[in-house]
């Protein structure tokens, strides 16, 4: 091993290598700031430069700097202006935007850029160390792992239920399952409940329910409540500095989500999404009571989970990747294809046959994270400033910015209408106090559950595969035991606060 | 009625209409084949309308305290009018004028035209700051998304061609 990070080194420690980093970190994190052009699109955009320079480490390299820059990038929308434009911010905006709300926008920038560092660097090292070993477990995924392990994800909603409120965040999960089975799945070649309209042929677009569901809802807010604006502290650089206490508090946050992120990223398919979402819910259940209530309303805590997760997910979906020549999320798809471009084949032979080739993009995520890092540090104040942008100016470029995401997308002006209309019943919905979110995630999730639980019903001609698969039972019970014990929690702290439950 | 229940009525109702689709009109062509198979494309739905008709069921007839009263730092919709709801009202017949104008009257026209007069709707009178700067900004967005970014963005009306 220490032989192949010899060659990695060398390969990526060269005077164009590092200035390809540095710039693929730059055009990352710019672009990645517009809502709706998430690492995907924008790796997609990169390859045609990336191929013709030849090489195929520095090809990497460059990609694999576009590709942790996005991924910031992205999270910077999504904590200032509470835009996530890709599936993996949204749970960071949860206790993002919170907390540029309350003035610490820079430290909330702070926060995010260390624990995408941190679980980016962790994530390269666990790849390192068990790359081929996990290969192996995550071939032990099947369609019915898959499916459970949705339910997981999805019995995360509990997380963002306050008291009594589990009920609407449930009935807001079923929504969003539903908005998913609008159009045309993969599974079915059946257009279903789309009403006749061609425009919903192809179902919701993401970016577009994900800027009606936040981003329109808080500007409306903001429209409406002229003083909500004011209480921010103008983006001010105050409190930009992480105190000892506070990197006390995360530091067991970012080292356990990047172990939990990075093993969800391992699997195919199941991604970073799904991390940033498990991370965020896992963290706030293990939580004490006090820092859970603070969960939501600005805790270094839950942002510092979904950001490390994510990054881990991302490092760890290079496992199938490069040891299977499995893209396990679309971005890595993407990035097969550049590697076949580049004449180079990802398999069980790449370590053998092209050595240098898969050191080298290890060192290359290494360096695009700590590139990333000392770039993004002192730029903070300066993206920060974006919030001291006059109210006047600021709502209608956040309002353009968002109708510009989900245009760029889907090319399609319907898309914009639909954008109005599902921002006006998601500003009714938030009135009467109903959760947006689990809306989102069960959107997000709502077609790969499908997808999944249909074909583990098609393999084992019905429900037999629960009882079938012992991994599928296992995950069902993590789903019930992470449903069932907030209400259990919120139970006892009733029964203690009648002076009972301290007696068993 | 509280506004929420209201919401889980509206609810309940879009989720019948969803359920007697998925248990009554999605499988109608569906082929012979198709039949056999142990998921049905109206499966998944039939699952979910069950489950959202529950859910907005126990919400409409639960014995819930109902509503809370509004929390702080949070919008009271029951004093709605207090708040600058007109100007919210503009701006959103501002973003769908903008969604049906974006392809005939051109990106630059159109953005240029969004940009000035929601910020006037907030407010905003010094045109001499707020013309050049909306200006500058739609340029930018343009040059970046069509010219680097190479995704078509049809800056001139109609009738002056497509700006290729």
């Amino acid at each position: 091993m220490l032989e192949g990070i010899m060659i990695g080194l060398t390969t990526a420690f060269t005077f164009s290598n590092i200035l390809l980093v540095i710039g693929g970190c730059l055009i990352g994190t710019f672009i990645g700031m517009l809502p709706g052009l998430g690492p995907m699109s924008i790796i997609s955009i990169m390859i045609p430069i990336a191929i013709s320079i030849g090489d195929p480490s520095a090809a990497l390299i460059l990609l694999a700097g576009v590709y942790y820059g996005a991924i910031f990038g992205g999270s910077t929308s999504s904590i200032l202006i509470n835009a996530p434009g890709v599936a993996s911010t949204v749970a960071t905006s949860f206790d993002g935007y919170p907390l540029a709300r309350a003035g610490k926008a820079g430290k909330a920038l702070t926060v995010a850029a260390i624990s995408s560092f941190c679980g980016g660097t962790i994530g390269a090292v666990l790849l390192m160390i068990f790359a081929p070993a996990l290969a192996t477990v995550a071939l032990l995924f099947h369609s019915a792992e898959y499916f459970a392990l949705m339910v997981v994800g999805l019995s995360a909603i509990a997380a963002f239920a306050g008291t009594g409120q589990v009920v609407k965040a449930l009935l807001m999960t079923v929504l969003g399952l539903i908005m998913a089975t609008v159009g045309e799945g993969a599974l079915f070649n059946l257009p279903r409940f789309t009403m006749g309209i061609m425009d919903l042929q192809s179902g919701f677009g993401f970016v577009t329910l994900a800027m009606a569901m936040f981003a329109l809802p808080e500007a409306l807010y903001l429209v409406m409540d002229p003083s909500r604006s004011n209480n921010e502290a103008g983006g001010e650089i105050k409190d930009l500095r992480i105190s000892r206490a506070e990197a006390k508090e995360i530091a067991p946050v970012i080292a356990r989500q990047s172990i939990q992120g990075f093993l969800i990223g391992v699997l195919p398919g199941a991604g970073a999404t799904i991390a940033s979402f498990l991370g965020y819910a896992v963290e706030r259940n293990i939580a004490s009571k006090e820092d859970q209530e603070k969960f939501g309303k600005g805790s270094l805590k839950g942002l510092a989970a979904p950001e490390a997760a994510n990054n881990a997910a991302c490092t760890g979906s290079f496992v199938p990747l490069l040891t299977l020549g499995i893209p396990g999320s679309g971005t890595t798809a993407i990035l097969l294809g550049a590697l076949i471009a580049l004449n180079v084949n990802p398999g069980p032979r790449l370590m053998v046959d092209k050595p240098e080739i898969f050191w080298a993009v290890i060192i290359s995520m290494y360096i695009g994270n700590l590139v990333l890092l000392i770039l993004n540090l002192p730029l903070i104040p300066y993206i920060a400033k974006i919030l001291a942008v006059p109210r006047n100016y600021l709502i209608p470029f956040i309002l353009f910015f968002t109708m510009m995401g989900a245009y760029i997308g889907q090319n399609n002006a319907t898309e914009l209408l639909l954008l109005v209309g599902l921002g006006i019943c998601a500003t009714v919905l938030r009135f009467a106090d109903y959760p947006l979110a689990p809306l989102l995630i069960g959107f997000i999730l709502g077609s790969m559950l499908e997808d999944n639980f249909a074909r583990a019903m098609q393999l084992y001609d019905g429900l037999g595969f629960i009882l079938a698969r012992p991994m599928t039972m296992g995950l069902l019970g993590i789903a019930a035991v992470l449903i069932i014990l907030p209400s259990y929690r919120a139970r006892r702290a009733r029964l203690r606060a009648k002076g009972i439950a301290d007696g068993d | 009625m509280a506004l929420d229940r209201w919401i889980a009525l509206i609810i309940l109702m879009i989720s019948m209409a969803y359920g007697y689709a998925a248990f009554f009109t999605l499988d109608v062509g569906l082929p012979p084949f198709m039949q056999r198979n142990a998921i049905w494309p109206s499966t998944f739905p039939k699952v979910l309308s069950v489950l959202a008709i529950s859910c907005a069921l126990i919400i409409l007839l639960g014995q819930g305290k109902g509503d809370a009263g509004p929390k702080e730092g949070d919008i009271d919709y029951r004093r709605l009018t207090d708040y600058n709801l007109g100007q919210a009202v503009l701006l959103l017949v501002m973003m769908a004028a903008y969604a049906l104008m974006l392809r005939p009257v051109g990106f630059l026209i159109s953005t240029t035209a969004f940009l000035t007069i929601s910020a006037m709707v907030l407010g905003e009178r010094r045109l001499q700051y707020l013309l050049p700067i909306t200006l500058l900004a739609t340029g930018l967005v343009w040059y970046l998304v069509q010219q680097v970014l190479g995704i078509y963005l049809r800056p001139l009306p109609y009738f002056l061609g497509t700006g290729g």
